[in-house]
């Protein structure tokens, strides 16, 4: 249950895989990030609401092939250069995109969550993005009649998170803005966990989540594994960090120095349980 | 207020805007706020004459109480100071959808004349953009859901146009009844509020007409700065400068934000 990250990412992610890490600005799984840029992993499909820069990394290094999203933009600073750079002009390869709305993909994963072939809400509509988005369809409310947007399930073959804590049974505690990390786990068939440390039991906390063991496939000891994002009463945003990736992201030269040196000739640290 | 006095208290086109947005919430409303300029204007509100406004973010922290501006809508400080935090999915289908939320504050890169915005795309193709914006976002539903939604954007003629590249969230989509035909909850833009003025909807048209505009700018660079025919109200008022104390607050908000750490 216990495992070294590059022995869970080895295992449990391949190329191809459809693949959701998740975290809502908050507790984003960076260091499981960084690993499956390092093993090479290729033509994924990609998953997550704000792609934020840990895709960006990802585009960048070429690991996806088709990106699931709603909302692409570094959050306060401007723009996800490797992102636009792949949407703009195929680099480092082409990149399909299937867009939603904020609600829209958090429906998907709810109706993924709860085994259903779909969730409805109101919306889409008025927006030109029901011309250009698979998997939403609009249809009538067989009770009223309203007409409503209908979101196909998302089940991605692994959704990794991070979290701050596991305890020695392999439950996972997270805490603070939990965002969509639960229904995009419990919509997965495969799901990494990496936390900030491993206690003896859990402290109840403010707006906590339980994730049970039994739905989880590996867990991974990956202190500071959310950064340059933050773990609540662990670190804090390193706003500086999304606000240089400006400048590291912008030029496909810099990036690709920035990816050596960061990346791909810096192991995560072993941890071992 | 002489001459004198308004050059020594002089404020940039931006921080009358973002005072301007401000001043139109109350200390009474509950307000889904999108990150940048909106969050500026609506956290200066609270500081200002709004301390009982609810403030609410797509990260879930409903009830926030930010003593600095944060870079993203996910900052520790806005779960840390929050009434109580909710997961992605309630946020969106217990609090925003079931139109729980009085007022949206949106952004836009392009508006046109009925109030609809583009975050999307710029460019004639979706497939092929000459620039990707970011997207939705929460947007597309604030717009669709909350009671009235408040649009601030810089107005020039590439940002105020006769017809924008794509809608990504609907005003009045093409104009009287598309919201009804939509199913659109709430009501639609309450007001446009930019570096020049204030422009709100027209009750039967739904174009909107500039209704106010900011001390020292003139109707002619209103004018000049649209991108379609501009209507002028026939009641247009001037806003009132910043007073020194919404500088004063909006400057430490800035020199303190997170986003200079």
């Amino acid at each position: 249950m216990i495992r070294t990250l590059s022995d869970a990412i080895k295992d449990l992610v391949h190329d191809g895989e459809s693949v959701a890490m998740e975290g809502f600005t908050h507790l984003i799984p960076f260091s499981a990030a960084d690993e499956i840029i390092r093993q090479g992993i290729k033509d994924l499909t990609l998953i997550r609401m704000t792609p934020d820069l840990i895709y960006d990394r990802m585009i960048g290094a070429g690991c996806a092939s088709k990106l699931v999203f709603s909302w692409g933009g570094n959050p306060g600073v401007g723009s996800l250069h490797r992102f636009r750079d792949a949407i703009e002009n195929s680099w480092p390869r082409p990149l399909e995109i299937e867009e939603h709305t904020h609600a829209g993909l958090a429906n998907r994963y709810l109706a993924g969550a709860s085994g259903l072939p779909f969730a409805i809400l109101r919306g889409y509509q008025g927006s030109d993005l029901l011309d250009h988005t698979e998997n939403v369809k609009i249809i009538d409310c067989p009770f009223t009649g309203e007409r409503l947007a209908a979101v196909k399930a998302i089940n991605p073959d692994v959704t990794i998170i991070h979290a701050q804590q596991a305890d020695r049974n392999g439950n996972v505690l997270l805490w603070g803005i939990t965002g969509i990390q639960k229904e995009a786990a419990l919509a997965a068939k495969k799901v990494i966990v990496t936390v900030e440390e491993i206690v003896e039991s859990f402290e109840p906390k403010m707006n906590s989540a339980i994730i049970p063991a039994f739905v989880i496939s590996a867990i991974c000891i990956c202190p500071k594994g959310s950064a340059p994002s933050y773990a609540l009463d662990y670190y804090e945003r390193d706003n500086d960090a999304y606000i240089a990736w400006n400048i590291i992201s912008k030029e496909r030269e810099t990036f690709v120095a920035w990816l050596d040196k960061e990346v791909l000739n810096s192991p995560v640290d072993v941890v071992q349980s | 207020m002489s001459t004198d006095q308004i050059a020594e208290m002089a404020w940039s086109a931006d921080e009358m805007m973002t005072v301007s947005a401000a001043r139109s919430l109350t200390n009474t409303d509950t307000c889904f706020v999108g990150i940048g300029i909106p969050s500026t204007a609506a956290i200066l509100a609270k500081a200002t004459h709004a301390p009982g406004l609810t403030l609410i973010y797509e990260s879930g922290t409903i009830d926030t109480n930010p003593s600095q501006l944060p870079l993203s809508i996910g900052d520790g400080e806005l779960a840390q100071t929050a009434l109580t935090v909710v997961s992605i999915p309630e946020i969106f289908n217990y609090w925003l959808q079931a139109g729980r939320i009085k007022i949206g504050f949106l952004g836009a890169a392009q508006i046109d004349k009925f109030g609809n915005i583009n975050t999307t795309i710029i460019g004639s193709s979706y497939d092929n953009p000459k620039v990707r914006l970011p997207g939705a976002g929460g947007a597309t539903e604030i717009a669709g859901a909350c009671i009235y939604t408040t649009i601030i954007c810089r107005q020039s003629t590439r940002t105020f146009l006769e017809k924008i590249d794509f809608i990504t969230s609907c005003g009045f989509g093409k104009g009287p009844g598309s919201r009804k035909e939509y199913g659109l909850t709430g009501k639609g833009p309450r007001n446009v509020i930019t570096d020049i003025g204030i422009l709100e909807p027209d009750p039967d048209s739904c174009e909107l007409v500039l209704t106010q505009i900011h001390v020292n700018v003139t109707v002619e660079h209103a004018l000049r700065s649209t991108g379609w025919a501009l209507k002028i109200s026939d009641n247009l008022k001037v806003t009132q400068p910043p007073t020194e104390r919404e500088l004063e607050i909006l400057r430490t908000l800035n020199t303190t934000s997170n986003a200079h750490t």
